[in-house]
C-alpha cells in the first residue's frame, strides 16, 4: 500500500529533489505518495516538521544542527539520511559597490575580490556606517560560508562587518532600498536582484568552499526510526529525481515544473539557468557558465558524510563562542545518518563511500576513492584559502582559524 | 521580576490586518493586558523593540519570522531576552498552536500559566478566522454557481422560448433524473453551448466554469 509522507520546503531551486520526485513518479515506484508542504521562512518549515505537520523537510543544514544541540530552543534530535544538495548559493552585492570590488565580465576572485571589499569596510566603518551583508538564516550554510571567506580576507564578521538576517523574497528590496550592501542567498533570489538592477553577482559559495554541505532532508530522529521502511524508500526516490535532475535533457521539463506556483513560483527561465549552473552576473549582460554552481548528485553528493555535519558545528562554535566539546562534537555528526543511505541503496547501481567521514578540502584534482559498492572519483573539494578540516583534529583546526 | 506582576505586552504581528483584529478582539477579554497589533514588514524589528512586548504572537505563513527570530537569539544579551515558547510539559497544546497556524515568543522568565490563557486564545481566534474564511469561499463558490444557473437558464429561455419559471423547472427535472446538482448540469449546457456556438462576445475569454482564477502576477 502506499504509504503519504508531507514533506515541507521552501520556495528554493535547491527544493528541486522531493518535487520531481513526486512529479516524475520516483515516490511512487518507491510506494511512496509525497504531499509536498510549502512555507515562506525556516522556523515555520521547522515547526511544522517539530509538531508532527511534516514527516521531513527542505532544511538548511545547520540548523538541523542547531534543532538537535538545543541552540535557541530545547534541544530535538534530528536526523539527515540525504544531502539534497551541495552549494547552489551567490553573493551579490550592490551593484555600484560590485563595480568597485570585482573586475566585470565573470565571477570574481573570491580572495580578491575580499580583499578589495575589506578596504570599502573599513571605509565604511570610519564614517560610522558599517558594511551592512544579508544572509538568510543564523543557521544557515550561506552565513558560515560568508562569514568564513569575510574572516579569511580579514574582515571581522560583526565587528568590521554587520551581518544581519533577511528573508529571501525580500534580498532585492532590501538592496534596492539600501537597507543591506550585499545577500548570500540561494536562486532564484539572487538572479531576481540582477533582473530588477539593484545587484551584481560576484561569487558563487562554490568558490568559498568547492563542495560545501548545503540543504539536507530532516527528519526527527524518533520519527525516521518509527517509519524506517519509508525514509529509506524516500532515499531511493530522491536519488532516482537527483539523476533526472543533472541529465541535461529534462533541464527544460525541470524549469517549467519547478517555476509552478505549487512550488517555486518564479521564472521558469532564471531557474533553468541555475539547473544549468549559469548566471546572468549583471543586468543586461551575457550568462556566464559555472560549472557546479550546483552540485545534486554526482561523486555521492547525496552521502551524509559525517564530516560535513562536524564542520557547520565548528562554525557553529566559531561563530557563537563556547568551548569545543567532544560529546556534542559527536552528537552534531550523528544528525547526519550515512547508516541509513547505506541501507536504502546496498545493492542498487549506486555507488556508496567506503568511508563515512573524510578529511574536507583535501582534495586538489580528481582522486578515485575507496568504496563498498561502486566507483567514484572525488574532483577538487578545497576552501579557497587552502585550509583543510580534519574531524579528527577539530580542536586544532579551530585554533588555526583566522 | 517586577514586571511578572504587572501589564502584560502583547504583540501581535500578522500581515493580515482582518486577522489581526479578529486576535486582538479576543486577547482583549483577557485582564491586565495590553494589545499592539504590527501589520506592516518594514521596520518590524524596530517596532518590536520600541513595544518591549512580553508575549509575541506570529502567525506561521509570516515571512518575517526568521528575521524575528534572529532579532531575539541577538537580544538574548538584553535585560529583557526573549525566547521561542516551548512549554514542554505540553507539548499538545504547542502542536494544536502550530495546527492553528500561530507561533509564540515570550519574555525569559515568564510563567508558562500566564502564557497559556493566551496562546489558548489565540489558537481559538485563529481557528475561528481559518472557519471564517473558509464560510467565505464558500460562499463566493455559491455565487459563482447561482451565476452559472442563471446563464444556463437564460440560454434555455433563448433557444427553447421558455419562461424563466420553465427554464428553471427543466434544470431541476433534469437533475432529479440523473442524480445530480442543479449546477452540474447548468456548466453542462454552458459547455454545450459554448462548444456550439464559441465563447460568448466580450473582451476577455470568459473561463468555461467561471469558478475561479486570479490574476498571476510576474515574479
Amino acid at each position: 500500500m502506499t504509504q503519504e509522507l508531507a514533506i515541507g520546503f521552501l520556495p528554493l531551486v535547491d527544493a528541486c529533489l522531493p518535487i520531481l520526485a513526486h512529479e516524475h513518479g520516483f515516490a511512487e515506484a518507491e510506494g511512496l505518495s509525497l504531499r509536498l508542504v510549502r512555507d515562506v521562512s525556516w522556523a515555520t518549515v521547522l515547526d511544522r516538521l517539530l509538531y508532527g505537520q511534516t514527516d521531513a523537510a527542505h532544511l538548511v543544514a545547520p540548523l538541523a544542527i542547531a534543532t538537535t544541540l538545543g541552540r535557541g530552543r530545547p534541544a530535538k534530535p534530528l536526523s539527515v539520511p540525504f544531502v539534497l544538495g551541495l552549494n547552489g548559493n551567490a553573493i551579490t552585492l550592490r551593484s555600484d559597490l560590485a563595480a568597485y570590488v570585482c573586475p566585470a565580465g565573470g565571477l570574481g576572485d573570491p580572495a580578491a575580490v575580499g580583499a578589495a571589499l575589506a578596504q570599502v569596510a573599513h571605509r565604511r566603518m570610519a564614517s560610522g556606517r558599517a558594511l551592512r551583508l544579508g544572509v538568510v538564516h543564523r543557521y544557515s550554510s550561506h552565513n558560515y560560508m560568508l562569514r568564513y571567506w569575510l574572516a579569511a580576507c580579514g574582515l571581522r564578521p560583526d565587528q568590521d562587518v554587520e551581518i544581519a538576517t533577511i528573508a529571501p523574497p525580500f534580498c532585492a528590496d532590501a538592496l534596492e532600498a539600501g537597507e543591506v550592501d550585499g545577500i548570500c542567498v540561494g536562486e532564484p533570489w539572487n538572479s531576481v536582484a540582477v533582473e530588477r538592477g539593484v545587484g551584481t553577482i560576484v561569487l558563487a559559495t562554490a568558490q568559498i568552499w568547492r563542495r560545501g554541505v548545503e540543504k539536507v532532508l530532516a527528519w526527527r530522529e524518533s520519527v525516521m526510526e518509527e517509519r524506517r521502511p519509508q525514509a529509506e524508500a524516500l532515499v531511493r526516490a530522491l536519488v532516482a529525481a537527483a539523476r533526472h535532475f543533472i541529465d541535461p535533457a529534462n533541464w527544460d521539463a525541470n524549469a517549467a515544473l519547478l517555476a509552478r506556483r505549487a512550488y517555486l513560483d518564479a521564472s521558469p527561465e532564471i531557474i533553468r539557468r541555475a539547473i544549468s549552473d549559469r548566471l546572468l552576473l549583471r543586468q543586461g549582460g551575457e550568462p556566464v557558465h559555472y560549472p557546479d554552481f550546483m552540485f545534486q548528485y554526482r561523486e555521492a553528493a547525496n552521502f551524509p558524510w559525517v564530516s560535513q555535519a562536524q564542520w557547520l558545528y565548528t562554525q557553529m562554535l566559531r561563530w557563537e563562542g563556547g568551548a569545543f566539546d567532544s560529546v556534542e562534537a559527536a552528537r552534531a555528526g550523528r544528525v547526519f545518518r550515512p547508516d541509513v543511505y547505506r541501507a536504502a541503496l546496498i545493492g542498487s547501481g549506486e555507488p556508496l563511500p567506503g568511508a563515512s567521514s573524510k578529511v574536507e578540502g583535501s582534495l586538489a584534482g580528481p582522486m578515485a576513492v575507496g568504496t563498498q559498492q561502486g566507483l567514484i572519483t572525488m574532483e577538487p573539494n578545497h576552501f579557497f584559502d587552502g585550509r583543510i578540516f580534519d574531524p579528527a583534529a577539530m580542536p586544532a583546526y579551530l585554533a588555526g582559524l583566522p | 521580576m517586577l514586571w511578572h506582576a504587572g501589564l502584560m505586552r502583547i504583540a501581535v504581528v500578522d500581515e493580515s490586518a482582518a486577522r489581526a483584529s479578529v486576535i486582538r478582539e479576543g486577547l482583549a477579554e483577557i485582564e491586565d493586558c495590553e494589545i499592539f497589533v504590527v501589520t506592516e514588514r518594514r521596520g518590524l524589528v524596530a517596532h518590536i523593540g520600541q513595544i518591549a512586548p512580553d508575549i509575541v504572537l506570529i502567525d506561521l505563513g509570516n515571512p518575517s519570522r526568521d528575521v524575528l527570530e534572529e532579532y531575539f537569539a541577538v537580544s538574548r544579551a538584553l535585560a529583557r531576552p526573549i525566547a521561542m515558547f516551548v512549554d514542554e510539559s505540553d507539548e499538545e497544546a504547542l502542536a494544536a498552536s502550530v495546527e492553528a497556524g500561530v507561533s509564540s515568543y515570550v519574555v525569559d522568565g515568564l510563567a508558562p500559566h500566564r502564557i497559556r490563557p493566551i496562546l489558548d486564545l489565540a489558537v481559538r481566534r485563529f481557528n475561528a478566522f481559518s472557519r471564517l474564511e473558509a464560510d467565505l469561499a464558500d460562499a463566493r463558490g455559491r455565487l459563482a454557481e447561482r451565476e452559472a444557473v442563471d446563464k444556463a437558464k437564460r440560454i434555455l429561455m433563448q433557444s427553447r422560448g421558455l419562461a424563466e419559471h420553465e427554464a428553471y423547472a427543466e434544470l431541476r427535472a433534469t437533475a432529479m433524473r440523473q442524480s445530480r446538482r442543479i449546477v452540474d448540469i447548468a456548466e453542462a449546457i454552458l459547455t454545450a453551448d459554448q462548444l456550439l456556438n464559441g465563447p460568448p462576445p466580450g473582451p476577455s475569454a470568459r473561463r468555461p466554469t467561471g469558478r475561479k482564477g486570479h490574476d498571476r502576477t510576474a515574479p
